[in-house]
C-alpha cells in the first residue's frame, strides 16, 4: 500500500484497464461510472427533448401523433428513472458520501456495484422496448389505456422494475453507511447537510421503491395473463393504479430534490465561507419533508375521481410539506447575510437553484390549492411548475454539484469562465423554455399535446426556441468538463477553501480515501 | 362570502369567465398570484441583494458567525404556515361548491371514447363534438367513457374532471356568458388525444329548448345521414378516400376482397377472405373484433354496438357503399 507520503498514487491509477473499472467496489470509481451513465442518458432524454419542443414549435405536425408520444414518453421516463432519480444519491452521492464521513468507502461495497449493474440491465431493457413499437403511455402508465396499447410497453415497465432495484440498493447502503461509519468524532450533528439530504432519500428509496416495483408487476401480469386489476373490462379498477403509481412517484419527487437541496446547503456555505444558519432546521427539514411525503400522493389525483375526503386530507398535508421547505430557503439566503460571496461557477448554480426553486415552489402552492388545481390540473402549468422543480431545482444542483466536486474527483481544475459561459445559457434558456408554459397552462392549454390551437402558438414558439438555448448550454458544459479533463490545470486539494473532510484529502483522494483516519471536533462549517 | 373578481379584462392571462365558478377560482387565483409575487420578491430579492452586499474583497475575509435565531426561524415557519392554511381553506371552499349541484339541476350524460366526445340529452336527443347548453341555468354531466380515462376540461368554465370507463363521474356549472366555448380532454388517452375536442355553445334556453326538440336527420336522404355519422364518429379513425388513417379508408371498400387474418370468428387462426359486403360492414361496425383484416391486426377499434341507431347504422353502410 502506498505511504502517507506519496500521493502519486490515486484511485484513478491505483489499477488499470477497463476491467478494473467493470468489477470495482471502489465507491468513487462506481460514482465516476454511474457519472459517465447519467451524463449519457442525460443526452438521449434531453434529445427526445428537443423533439418534443421541435414538434411544438408551430401547430400542425412535424412527425406522427404516434411518435410524438412516444418521444413524450421515453423523454419522461428516461429523465426520471435514469438521471434524476441516480443523479445525486448514485453519482455525486456515492462519491463524496464516504469521503464526507470520513469513512474508507460505503457500508457494502460489492452491493454498491451491484446496483450499477441493476440500472445498466434495466436501462437495457428499457431500451429494447424502442425495438418493439415502443412505449407510448407517458412515463406513468395510466391504465386502462398502458393495458390496451402495444406491448413495447412492458418491456418499459419491466426496465423501470430491475432499476428500482438499484435504486433500493443504494439507499440500503446509505443508511447503514450513515449510520456505522461515521469517523471518530462525527456525531448526527456533526455531519454536513449533504448527508442528511442524502440520509432523508435513502429512507424513502428503501421505503417507497417497493411498492413502484410491485405495482408495476401487477400492470405487466394485467398485461401478460389478464388478470384484472385495474382494467375496468376485466373488473378491475383504474384508479387504484394511480393510487398506487403515487404513493411511490410521489416521495420519488423528494428522492429527486431532497439531495439536491444537501449540495445547495454545501456549496452556499462554502461560496459564503459562513456558517450554515439553522444546521438543526435544515437537517430535521430533511426528515420532516421525507415524512410528510408519503402522505401526500393524492394531490396528483384531485379530478381523477377519488374522494372528495381524501382530496382534502392531501390538499391539508400538501400544505405542510411547504412549511420545512420554506424554512430551507429561508435558511439558505439568511445563511449568505454577512458572508464572503464569491461568484464561482458552483456558487451560480446555487444561487440559479434558489432563484427557480423558489419560482417552483410558490407555484407548487397553488396547485396543492384544490379549486386552483381543477383548473390547472394535465395543462402546461403544471408541466412548468415541475420543470422549475426538478430541472430548476435538481438539475441545477446536479451542475453546480459536478463543478465543485470535479478538483476533487478528477484532481483538474476546469475553465471557469467556460463553466460560467454555460450557466448563463442553461438559466436563461430555462426560464425563456418554462416561464411562457405557466401562461399557455393558465390559458388551458393541456399537456400530452401533439398539436395545439392557434391561440397558443407563439408562446410555444417562444418555449422553443429557450429549448435550444438550453441545449447550447449543456453542449458547452460537456466541453467545459471534456476539457478540464484532458487539459486542466493541476487542483489544489481545497480549491474553494471549503471545511467538509473530503477537502482535507488529497485531489484527487488516493484508494482509501485519508492518509491518516480523520477525526472530527466541531460542526461540518467552522468559517471562524 | 369572500370577494369575487369580476374585472377580469382581458389582459390577464386566465381565460374569460364564462360560468359561476370563474369569479371565485379567479379572486384565488388573484390572492396566489400577489402573494407568490410578494415572496419572490423578498426570497430572490434578499439573495440577489445579500449577494452584491458582501461580496468577497479580500481572500481572507473574516465572516459573521450566526448559527441561527430562534425568534426569526419561529417566525418565517410560522407565517408561511398560516397563509398556507388560509389558502388551503379557501380552495377547500370553492372546491366544496364544485362538489355540490344544485338538486334542481338540468342533467346530460357526457360520454368519451377515442377520441371523440358524445353528448346526451333525456330527450333522446344526442350530440357528437359539439355541446349545446342552456344559459344561467344549473347543468349537471354524468360522465363516463367507454374504453381508458379521459378528462372534461372547459377553461372558461374553470371546471374539470376525469372521466373513467366502468364508472359515473359528475361535474356541474352554470354557464354565465352566451358563446362558444373551447372543450379538451386532459387527461392522456391515445393517438388523437389533442384532437379530442368539443365546442361548447351557450345559448338562451328558449333557443335551447327548440333545438332539443329539433330531429337532426329530418328531411336527409340515408347517405345524407351516413355522412353526418360519418363526419362525427368515424372521421377520427378512417378516411372518406381510399387512403388508410388508423383503420382503412372508406373510398372503394364496398364489395372488395378482404383478407381476413386475426379475429374471434376464424377457425383454428386460418386466414380467410371475405367479401365487404353489407353484413360484412355491419358486423365490422358492431363487432371491430369479429374479423380484422391484413394490416390492421394491431388496430383497435371500440365496438358501436349500442351507440347507433337503426337509422344512423343503415345511414353509413349506404354512405360507404356510395364512396365509389
Amino acid at each position: 500500500m502506498s505511504s502517507a507520503a506519496d500521493t502519486s498514487k490515486n484511485y484513478l491509477n491505483h489499477e488499470k484497464g477497463l476491467w478494473s473499472w467493470l468489477t470495482t467496489v471502489d465507491h468513487k470509481r462506481i460514482g465516476i461510472m454511474y457519472m459517465i451513465t447519467v451524463l449519457l442518458f442525460f443526452a438521449i432524454g434531453g434529445a427526445f427533448a428537443m423533439l418534443i419542443r421541435l414538434e411544438l414549435f408551430a401547430p400542425g405536425g412535424t412527425f406522427e401523433a404516434q411518435v410524438y408520444n412516444q418521444f413524450m414518453t421515453f423523454h419522461g421516463a428516461i429523465m426520471v428513472f435514469m438521471v434524476i432519480i441516480p443523479g445525486i444519491p448514485a453519482f455525486l452521492g456515492n462519491f463524496v458520501l464516504p469521503l464526507h464521513l470520513g469513512a474508507k468507502d460505503v457500508a457494502f461495497p460489492k452491493v454498491n456495484l451491484m446496483s450499477w449493474y441493476c440500472l445498466i440491465v434495466g436501462a437495457i431493457i428499457s431500451f429494447i422496448s424502442l425495438f418493439y413499437h415502443g412505449a407510448d403511455t407517458g412515463w406513468t402508465f395510466y391504465t386502462p389505456y398502458s393495458i390496451q396499447t402495444d406491448n413495447g410497453t412492458i418491456l418499459l415497465v419491466l426496465g423501470a422494475f430491475v432499476m428500482g432495484f438499484s435504486s433500493i440498493l443504494t439507499g440500503v447502503n446509505f443508511v447503514a453507511t450513515t449510520h456505522r461509519l461515521r469517523c471518530k468524532g462525527m456525531g448526527f450533528f456533526q455531519m454536513p447537510l449533504f448527508v442528511w439530504g442524502l440520509y432523508s432519500t435513502a429512507i424513502l428509496q428503501v421505503i417507497a421503491t417497493p411498492v413502484l416495483g410491485i405495482t408495476l408487476l401487477l400492470l405487466a401480469a394485467e398485461k401478460i395473463m389478464g388478470i384484472g386489476f385495474f382494467d375496468p373490462k376485466l373488473g378491475g379498477d383504474p384508479v387504484l393504479f394511480q393510487h398506487f403509481f403515487w404513493f411511490y412517484s410521489h416521495p420519488a419527487v423528494y428522492i429527486m430534490i431532497l439531495p439536491a437541496m444537501g449540495i445547495i446547503s454545501e456549496l452556499i456555505t462554502a461560496f459564503s465561507r459562513k456558517v450554515i444558519f439553522g444546521y438543526k432546521a435544515i437537517a430535521f427539514s430533511s426528515v420532516g419533508i421525507a415524512a410528510v411525503s408519503f402522505f401526500v400522493w393524492g394531490h396528483h389525483m384531485f379530478v381523477s375521481g377519488q374522494s372528495e375526503l381524501a382530496g382534502v386530507i392531501f390538499s391539508f398535508l400538501t400544505m405542510l410539506v411547504g412549511v420545512p421547505t420554506a424554512i430551507k430557503t429561508f435558511n439558505w439566503v439568511a445563511t449568505m447575510y454577512k458572508g464572503s460571496i464569491q461568484f464561482q461557477s458552483p456558487m451560480l448554480y446555487a444561487l440559479g437553484f434558489l432563484f427557480l426553486f423558489t419560482i417552483g415552489g410558490v407555484t407548487g402552492i397553488m396547485l396543492a390549492t384544490m379549486a386552483m388545481d381543477v383548473h390547472f390540473h394535465d395543462t402546461y402549468f403544471v408541466v412548468a411548475h415541475f420543470h422549475y422543480v426538478m430541472v430548476g431545482g435538481t438539475l441545477m444542483a446536479i451542475m453546480g454539484g459536478i463543478y465543485y466536486w470535479f478538483p476533487k474527483m478528477f484532481g483538474k481544475m476546469y475553465s471557469e469562465l467556460g463553466a460560467q459561459l454555460s450557466f448563463v445559457l442553461i438559466f436563461v434558456g430555462f426560464n425563456v423554455t418554462f416561464f411562457p408554459q405557466f401562461i399557455l397552462g393558465a390559458k388551458g392549454m393541456p399537456r400530452r399535446y401533439h398539436d395545439y390551437p392557434e391561440a397558443f402558438s407563439f408562446l410555444n414558439s417562444v418555449s422553443s426556441i429557450g429549448s435550444w438555448t438550453i441545449g447550447l448550454g449543456f453542449i458547452v458544459a460537456l466541453i467545459v468538463i471534456i476539457h478540464g479533463l484532458l487539459k486542466g490545470a493541476k487542483a489544489p486539494d481545497n480549491p474553494w477553501g471549503a471545511k467538509t473532510l473530503e477537502w482535507q484529502t488529497t485531489s484527487p483522494p488516493p484508494h482509501e480515501n485519508f492518509y491518516t483516519d480523520p477525526v472530527v471536533t466541531g460542526g461540518p462549517y467552522e468559517y471562524r | 362570502m369572500f370577494w369575487v373578481n369580476k374585472a377580469h379584462a382581458s389582459s390577464s392571462i386566465m381565460p374569460p369567465q364564462a360560468s359561476n365558478f370563474a369569479g371565485p377560482v379567479d379572486s384565488l387565483y388573484d390572492f396566489l398570484y400577489w402573494s407568490s409575487l410578494i415572496s419572490c420578491i423578498l426570497v430572490i430579492g434578499g439573495l440577489v441583494f445579500f449577494a452584491f452586499k458582501y461580496k468577497r474583497k479580500t481572500a481572507n475575509d473574516s465572516t459573521a458567525y450566526i448559527s441561527h435565531n430562534a425568534t426569526l426561524e419561529f417566525l418565517w415557519s410560522f407565517i408561511p404556515f398560516v397563509i398556507f392554511l388560509a389558502v388551503f381553506a379557501w380552495g377547500w371552499k370553492i372546491f366544496y361548491d364544485m362538489k355540490r349541484a344544485p338538486k334542481n339541476a338540468f342533467e346530460i350524460h357526457v360520454v368519451g371514447q377515442k377520441w371523440y366526445w358524445d353528448f346526451k340529452y333525456k330527450s333522446g336527443k344526442k350530440t357528437t363534438g359539439t355541446f349545446k347548453v342552456p344559459y344561467n341555468k344549473p347543468i349537471k354531466l354524468i360522465m363516463t367513457s367507454r374504453d381508458v380515462l379521459h378528462s372534461f376540461y372547459v377553461p372558461a368554465f374553470r371546471i374539470k374532471q376525469d372521466v373513467i370507463p366502468g364508472r359515473y363521474t359528475t361535474l356541474w356549472f352554470t354557464a354565465t356568458k352566451l358563446g362558444t366555448y373551447q372543450m379538451f380532454c386532459t387527461e392522456y388517452c391515445g393517438s388523437g388525444h389533442s384532437a379530442m375536442l368539443a365546442k361548447v355553445e351557450v345559448v338562451p334556453e328558449a333557443e335551447f329548448e327548440e333545438w332539443l326538440s329539433d330531429d337532426p336527420y329530418k328531411g336527409l336522404s340515408m347517405a345524407e345521414v351516413g355522412q353526418k355519422v360519418f363526419t362525427q364518429r368515424c372521421i377520427a379513425c378512417h378516411n372518406n378516400t381510399a387512403e388508410k388513417k388508423i383503420g382503412p379508408g372508406f373510398k372503394g371498400l364496398y364489395g372488395k376482397e378482404r383478407l381476413i387474418v386475426a379475429g374471434t370468428t376464424l377457425k383454428d387462426g386460418k386466414p380467410m377472405t371475405v367479401k365487404a359486403d353489407d353484413n360484412y360492414l355491419r358486423e365490422s361496425i358492431l363487432n371491430p373484433n369479429a374479423k380484422k383484416a391484413k394490416g390492421y391486426e394491431n388496430a383497435v377499434m371500440t365496438s358501436f354496438q349500442g351507440q347507433l341507431s337503426d337509422n344512423e347504422l343503415d345511414g353509413i353502410i349506404e354512405y360507404i357503399k356510395q364512396l365509389k
